[in-house]
C-alpha cells in the first residue's frame, strides 16, 4: 500500500507542475490588454503604465514570469489587481464555503447515483432502466443557471423560503445548533442542482459496469448461497464495480466547481466560484491563475484520495 | 429426496425458444450419489442449475416439470423459501474457482457469511471455518483465514469453495465440473477429498461431468444425457459394463485407457441422423 | 434469419438503423434534431436573404412590451418589445453552430493529439497523456469563461475555445484504438508490406476508431450548446444584438415572475436541443458497441 501512494503522488506532482504551467499560459498568453483601465485611455500616463508593467514583471521574458507567478504563489505575495489584497488570501477565505458545499454535492451525487445505477443495473433493458436513462440525460441536459434561477426566483420570491447566502438574514437564533441547521439548510439547495449532473453521470457509469459485474460467476455464487438480491447486489456485486465511481469522482470535482460559477452567483454564496465570476469581470488576472491553479490544484488532491480510497476497497489495485 | 420430474426448460432467441431441456426426470434419495455425464451442449449444468432456479431468466424459460425437493416443489416455491433451501439445504461448487469466489472479499467473510446465514446457532465462527478448511484438506488453515482469494491456488481455491458449501451442512452437493478447470494431479485429489467427505457426512452428492471417466468410485449411479435428455439411467458400475444407449457406448469407448494401443483416440459424431 | 431484406444486420449501418427502429426515444430524438437544424439553418439561410421570419428579431416595439403569448407573437414579447419567437429561431442557429464547429475543432485536435500518443508511444505518449491528466482537473467551464472573458466574446473565439478545452476524450479514444490496432495482425503485415506510417494511420487504424469517434462528437455537441448558453447568460456569449437563447433569458431574469415566458421559452429549448442530442448520441453508442 505505501508503493502504491508514493507512486500516486510522485505522478501527482509531475502533474501539479504541467497544471501551474496551464495556469500560467492561459492567462498571459491571451492577448487583450492586461490592464484594468485600458490599453488606449490616454488619461493613464505612459510612466503609470510603466511602473504597472514592472511591479506586476511584465516586461520580462515569460518564462521568468512564470517563475515570478509561481514564487508569488506560494510566498502568498501574489496581489490582486483589483484591490492589491493578496490573492492566497481571499482564495483561501472562500475555501471552507467552497469545500462544504462541493463536499455535500458529492456525498449527494454518490449515494444518488448509486441507488439509481444499481436499480438500472438490476432491471437493465426493462423499463425501469429506460427512464433510469432518461431522467440521467435529463439532468445532464438541464442547463444550470436556468433550473437555479427559476428555483431561486420561486422559493424566494414566490413563496419567501430563506435560501440565499449562507445563512438566514434577520433571524436570531435559539442555540448553536440551530444556527448550524440554518446553514446546512442554506447548503442543500445549491449543492443538490450541483449535484444533477454528477448524479447522472455516476449512475450512468456505475450502470454499464454493473450489468457487467452481475454477470461474473460469482454473482452466481452469492445467490446459490441463498442470499438476498439485495445483498448481492449492494454487497458482492458493487464492491467489485467501485471504479467508475472512484474514476467519476475525479471528473466529478472540477465539474462541480465549473457548476458553481454561476450557481454561487445566483444563491449569493460566498464560494470560490463566486470568487472566480468577480475576476473575470474585473479582469484580475493575478487572481485568475491563482485561482484557476488553486482549484486545478484541489482537484489533483482529491484525485489522490479517491484513488487511496479506491485501493483500501480493491485488494487488486495495490498490486499494480 | 429429490425427485425432478419431466423438466422443460429453454432459452429465448430473437429467432425464438431454443429447448435446453426435454423433459429430464431424475431422482436422488437421501445420502445417495448420482453422476450426470455428457458432453457440453447436452444439458447437463442447465439441469443441475435448474434445481434451486438458479438459471437466468431472461433469457432461460421453465417451460414445464416439477422438481420436488424433500415434498416441496422448488419450480413453484416462493423466492423466500427458495433461499433458504439454496446453500443451506442444497450447496453447489462450480467449474471455474479461480471466479467464482468474489475477489475483494477475504475467504474468512465468504464462508462466515454463508455460516451466519444458514447457522445462526454457531457462535465461534472462526473456530468453524478453521474445522472446515481444515476437512477439505487446507493446510494451517489459521493462517489463511484472512487471505484473499487469488492469494491460493487453483485446487485450494475449489477447496475453499468445497469448505464454503459444506460449512452450511447442506442435505445435497450439486458438483458442476468440479475438476474440469483444474490440473490432472489435483483433480484426482479433489476428487478423493470430495468422496471421502460424502462418506464421512452422509451427504447427497450430484456430480456434472463431461469425463466418464472419474464417475467411479464417486458416483452410484449414472445418468446419461445426450441434447436435453436422459438417455441411460442405471447403477454406475452396471452401466460402464453393460451400456445399453449408442451414445452411450461411444462415450465409454472415448476413455482413454493406458495400454491401448489404438492409432487414434475414437470421438463421438453426431448421432443425429 | 431475419425478415427485414432492406436492413442487412451485421454491418454498422444495419445495427444503427435497426435500433433507431426500435427504440421510440431514439427515433424522437432525431426528429427533433432534424426540427432543430431546419429551424436554424432555414432562419440563417432566410435572414442571409434579409427576410426575416415571422418578425426581425431586432425591432424595438416598446408599446409591446412584455406582452403573454398571444396568436401575433406566439411566445410573446421581451422588455423591449421584440417578438420571443423570431430571436428564439435566431438564437437556435448560434447554438447550432457552436455546437457543430466546437465539436470540429476539438475532433481535431483530439484526434490529432491521440493519434501521436498512440502511434508514437513511449515519451510522446507519456507527455501528451500526463497534459490530458492535467488538463481535466481544470474546471472546463471556469476554463472556458475565463479565455473567452480575456480573449474577447465572438462566435470565433467561443468555438475555439471549447474546442481546446474538450478534446480530451477524443484524444483518449483514439489513443486506445492506436495502442489495441498497432499490434493487431494486419496493422503488422501492413508495416511488412512497407507501407508508410500516415497510409496505416488513414487506411487501417482510423475507419476502426471512426464509430467511438462519431459518438463522441455527437455527444460533444449538446456540451458545447450548454456552455455557449452559459456563456451568453452570463454577458460573454455573443454579444447583443444578436439574439441567444442565452441572452433571452439573461434580459428577462429580472422579470420572472411577471413575464415567465422569458426564460420558459428559451430554457425548455436549451433543455430539449440537448437533451436530444443525449439520447441520440446514446442509442448510436448502444448500437455501434452491441453485437446484433
Amino acid at each position: 500500500m505505501t508503493s502504491f501512494i508514493l507512486r500516486r503522488l510522485a505522478l501527482s506532482v509531475v502533474l501539479l507542475f504541467i497544471i501551474s504551467i496551464i495556469s500560467f499560459f492561459i492567462v498571459t498568453l491571451t492577448p487583450g490588454s492586461p490592464y484594468p483601465w485600458g490599453e488606449l485611455n490616454p488619461k493613464i500616463s505612459a510612466e503609470v503604465k510603466a511602473n504597472f508593467r514592472k511591479k506586476f514583471h511584465l516586461d520580462r521574458p515569460l518564462p521568468e514570469q512564470y517563475a515570478f507567478i509561481m514564487k508569488d504563489l506560494f510566498k502568498g505575495d501574489l496581489r490582486s489587481i483589483k484591490d492589491d489584497r493578496p490573492v492566497m488570501g481571499k482564495i483561501m477565505e472562500r475555501l471552507p464555503a467552497t469545500l462544504a458545499l462541493n463536499f455535500t454535492a458529492i456525498l449527494i451525487s454518490l449515494s444518488f447515483g448509486t441507488l439509481l445505477g444499481v436499480y438500472a443495473a438490476r432491471n437493465a433493458g426493462r423499463w425501469q432502466d429506460i427512464v433510469c436513462s432518461f431522467v440521467a440525460f435529463l439532468f445532464i441536459a438541464l442547463p444550470g443557471f436556468w433550473i437555479s434561477y427559476l428555483i431561486a426566483i420561486i422559493l424566494v420570491k414566490g413563496f419567501g423560503v430563506p435560501i440565499l447566502g449562507t445563512h438566514s438574514y434577520g433571524i436570531a437564533f435559539p442555540n448553536h445548533l440551530a444556527a448550524y441547521l440554518d446553514t446546512i439548510w442554506h447548503l442543500l439547495v445549491p449543492a443538490t442542482i450541483l449535484a444533477l449532473g454528477g448524479i447522472a453521470s455516476q449512475s450512468r457509469y456505475l450502470r454499464a459496469t454493473m450489468i457487467g459485474t452481475i454477470r461474473e460467476d460469482y454473482i452466481r455464487t452469492a445467490r446459490a448461497k441463498g442470499l438476498p438480491e439485495e445483498t448481492v447486489l449492494y454487497k458482492h456485486a458493487l464492491r467489485n464495480s467501485v471504479r467508475p465511481l472512484v474514476t467519476g469522482i475525479g471528473l466529478l470535482l472540477p465539474a462541480l466547481i465549473s457548476g458553481s460559477v454561476i450557481i454561487e452567483s445566483i444563491f449569493a454564496y460566498p464560494g470560490m466560484g463566486r470568487l472566480g465570476y468577480e475576476a473575470v469581470l474585473e479582469r484580475d488576472y493575478p487572481t485568475l491563475v491563482a485561482l484557476n491553479f488553486v482549484v486545478a490544484a484541489l482537484v489533483l488532491l482529491g484525485n489522490l484520495l479517491s484513488d487511496i480510497l479506491y485501493a483500501a476497497v480493491d485488494p487488486r489495485v495495490r498490486l499494480e | 429426496m429429490l425427485k425432478i420430474e419431466n423438466l422443460k426448460v429453454g432459452f429465448s432467441t430473437p429467432e425464438g425458444v431454443n429447448p435446453a431441456l426435454r423433459g429430464v426426470s431424475l431422482q436422488l434419495a437421501k445420502g445417495e450419489s448420482l453422476a450426470i455425464v455428457g458432453e457440453s451442449g447436452s444439458g447437463k449444468s442447465v439441469t443441475a442449475l435448474a434445481i434451486t432456479r438458479l438459471l437466468q431468466t431472461p433469457p432461460a424459460v421453465y417451460q414445464g416439470g416439477s422438481i420436488f425437493f424433500e415434498g416441496q416443489d422448488l419450480l413453484k416455491a416462493s423466492d423466500a423459501e427458495l433461499r433458504k433451501v439454496r446453500g443451506g439445504r442444497i450447496a453447489y461448487i462450480f467449474q471455474e474457482p479461480s471466479t467464482s469466489l468474489n475477489p475483494v472479499y477475504t475467504i474468512r467473510s465468504q464462508i462466515a457469511e454463508m455460516i451466519q446465514l444458514h447457522r445462526p446457532d454457531v457462535h465461534d465462527i472462526d473456530s468453524e471455518i478453521i474445522h472446515w478448511l481444515d476437512a477439505v484438506g487446507i493446510a494451517d488453515p489459521k493462517s489463511r483465514l484472512h487471505d484473499y482469494p487469488h492469494q491460493f491456488s487453483g485446487g485450494m481455491q475449489q477447496r475453499v469453495m468445497i469448505a464454503m458449501a459444506l460449512s452450511a451442512r447442506p442435505d445435497l452437493l450439486i458438483a458442476d465440473e468440479p475438476t474440469t478447470a483444474l490440473d490432472v494431479t489435483i483433480q484426482k485429489q479433489i476428487l478423493d477429498k470430495l468422496s471421502q467427505l460424502q462418506r464421512d457426512l452422509g451427504m447427497a452428492v450430484i456430480l456434472i461431468t463431461h469425463n466418464f471417466a472419474i464417475i467411479s468410485g464417486l458416483a452410484r449411479h449414472v445418468a446419461v444425457m445426450y441434447r436435453g435428455e436422459v438417455v441411460e439411467y442405471g447403477e454406475s458400475r452396471q452401466v460402464l459394463r453393460e451400456p445399453r444407449h449408442p451414445y452411450t457406448k461411444a462415450l465409454i469407448a472415448c476413455i482413454p485407457r493406458l495400454g491401448d494401443h489404438r492409432r487414434r483416440l475414437p470421438t463421438i459424431g453426431s448421432l443425429q441422423q | 434469419m431475419s425478415n427485414d431484406s432492406k436492413i442487412t444486420p451485421s454491418t454498422p449501418t444495419g445495427r444503427i438503423l435497426r435500433r433507431f427502429h426500435a427504440d421510440p426515444l431514439a427515433r424522437i430524438s432525431v426528429l427533433i434534431i432534424v426540427l432543430f437544424a431546419l429551424f436554424a439553418g432555414g432562419t440563417a439561410l432566410l435572414s442571409s436573404f434579409n427576410l426575416n421570419w415571422p418578425f426581425d428579431p431586432n425591432i424595438t416595439n416598446l408599446e409591446q412590451k412584455l406582452e403573454p403569448p398571444s396568436s401575433h407573437h406566439w411566445l410573446g414579447t421581451d422588455n423591449l418589445g421584440r417578438d420571443v419567437l423570431s430571436r428564439m429561431l435566431h438564437g437556435s442557429s448560434i447554438s447550432l453552430t457552436v455546437g457543430l464547429i466546437a465539436v470540429f475543432v476539438s475532433l481535431t485536435i483530439g484526434i490529432v493529439v491521440g493519434a501521436a500518443a498512440g502511434f508514437f508511444g513511449g515519451i510522446t505518449d507519456q507527455i501528451l497523456m500526463r497534459s490530458v491528466d492535467a488538463l481535466l482537473c481544470f474546471p472546463t467551464f471556469f476554463l472556458i469563461l475565463t479565455a473567452v472573458a480575456l480573449l474577447g466574446p465572438s462566435l470565433l473565439n467561443i468555438v475555439v475555445v471549447i474546442g481546446l478545452v474538450s478534446w480530451t476524450g477524443t484524444a483518449r479514444l483514439v489513443r486506445a484504438e492506436f495502442l489495441t490496432l498497432r499490434e493487431t495482425e494486419y496493422v503488422k503485415g501492413a508495416r511488412v508490406l512497407g507501407q508508410k506510417s500516415w497510409t496505416i494511420i488513414t487506411r487501417h487504424i482510423l475507419p476502426n476508431a471512426a464509430a467511438p469517434i462519431l459518438v463522441t462528437a455527437v455527444l460533444g455537441i449538446p456540451d458545447a450548446i450548454l456552455s455557449e448558453a452559459g456563456l451568453s447568460f452570463l454577458g460573454f456569449g455573443v454579444q447583443p444584438p444578436q439574439a441567444t437563447w442565452g441572452n433571452i433569458i439573461a434580459d428577462g431574469k429580472t422579470y420572472l415572475l411577471d413575464a415567465w415566458w422569458l426564460i420558459m421559452f428559451p430554457g425548455l429549448a436549451i433543455l430539449i436541443a440537448s437533451l436530444s442530442f443525449y439520447l441520440a448520441g446514446d442509442a448510436l453508442r448502444e448500437a455501434a458497441e452491441s453485437r446484433n
